[in-house]
């Protein structure tokens, strides 16, 4: 990938995640959404996470293989269980990587 | 003049001190993960300089993380941007919902506010907004403090990315702990509890099937409108955060 298409890759790549971020502030500041999009708007950051998650804790290999005995979902159980008590995202990431590096030592 | 200057100065003084209290919790999140973002860039054959420009003008950390490992699976650019844009969607919904709270923001601040709109300012400016005394300013100061954190823990990762082993101190799980814990705080009621599990188990068994990372956006498509269709059904009137 030369400089120019990198630049034109970030540019593009900013363009899509800004006006997104934008046209909601800028036009919907003195409206509102029906509330059925709102409905259905409001369950999609759960969705998106779970979607990103999930597959990264219990696929693996190539070519990709659906797994359990992968130590991403090990650690994802106390990490969990952290973030659920404590609500500190600094916190969960912390410990986290430090479990998962433990473990990845362990294991090796 | 110089009272009005330095009853300015206060002012700013004031603001930049209630945004910090709420963005230092970010900013510790992200140093982490900005570093690891920059190993990882690195790795996949970027200088710490074009690292920098990515977060300054992207700015939206797992896409960010995806594009990185697109680069080097050696992705046409068409389906980069496409994939941010897919991942990024879920912005949409962020900015329509702060945009109740900033009816009197002019549309330059407003200009500038989109800029810093992420999973993590919006889970705090809507919850700050939604308790009262919470100010745009402040909040402005809550989506870009994290912001330049993020761009300097990158640039770091990139400089630093050669004297770190592939795997060490646990950086590649820095994102999966970030979804874990952002994923906890969207578990407020049991829709958000059945769209997780729905939209997980949708995106292991297309992520298996398809080629690609569509897998994200159609399992949550899917999910968000089957919940919302069974949340209709069973004829919940749901008191939602949300209005």
């Amino acid at each position: 990938m030369t400089s120019t298409d990198y630049l034109l890759l970030i540019l593009g790549m900013g363009l899509v995640t800004y006006l997104p971020r934008w046209i909601p502030l800028f036009f919907l500041t003195r409206r509102k959404l029906p509330s059925k999009i709102i409905d259905w708007l409001d369950l999609i950051p759960a969705a998106i996470l779970s979607a990103l998650l999930i597959p990264a804790l219990v696929t693996g290999g190539e070519p990709l293989q659906f797994t359990l005995f992968r130590p991403h979902l090990w650690v994802a159980v106390p990490t969990f269980l952290f973030a659920w008590w404590t609500r500190s995202l600094g916190g969960t990431v912390v410990l986290g990587m430090f479990l998962f590096w433990i473990v990845e030592k362990i294991m090796v | 003049m110089k009272e009005d200057v330095n009853k300015n100065d206060f002012g700013i003084f004031s603001i930049l001190n209630k945004g910090f209290w709420e963005a230092w919790p970010i900013c510790l999140g992200y140093i982490p993960i900005g570093i690891a973002f920059g190993v990882l860039a690195q790795k996949a054959g970027l200088t710490p300089m074009e690292i920098g420009l990515m977060s300054l003008i992207v700015f939206a950390g797992s896409s960010q993380f995806i594009a990185v490992s697109m680069i080097s699976a050696g992705a046409s650019m068409g389906a980069i941007i496409m994939t941010t844009f897919a991942v990024n969607l879920r912005h949409l919904l962020m900015s329509s919902s702060l945009s109740v709270f900033l009816k009197e923001v002019s549309r330059l601040k407003l200009t500038l506010f989109a800029y810093g709109v992420t999973d993590e300012s919006f889970a705090v400016n809507y919850v700050r907004f939604k308790e009262g005394g919470w100010d745009p300013d402040s909040a402005l100061v809550v989506n870009h403090l994290p912001n330049l954190t993020w761009i300097a823990a990158t640039i770091m990762g990139g400089y630093g990315g050669q004297f770190i082993p592939a795997g060490a101190f646990g950086i590649d799980y820095a994102l999966i702990a970030m979804f874990i814990c952002l994923l906890v705080f969207q578990l407020k009621a049991w829709k958000y509890v059945l769209t997780a599990i729905l939209s997980g188990t949708l995106a292991v068994i297309l992520s298996l099937a398809l080629p690609g990372n569509w897998y994200i956006v159609l399992a949550s498509v899917i999910a968000a409108t089957i919940v919302v269709m069974i949340v209709k059904k069973s004829g919940e009137e749901n008191a939602d955060d949300i209005d």
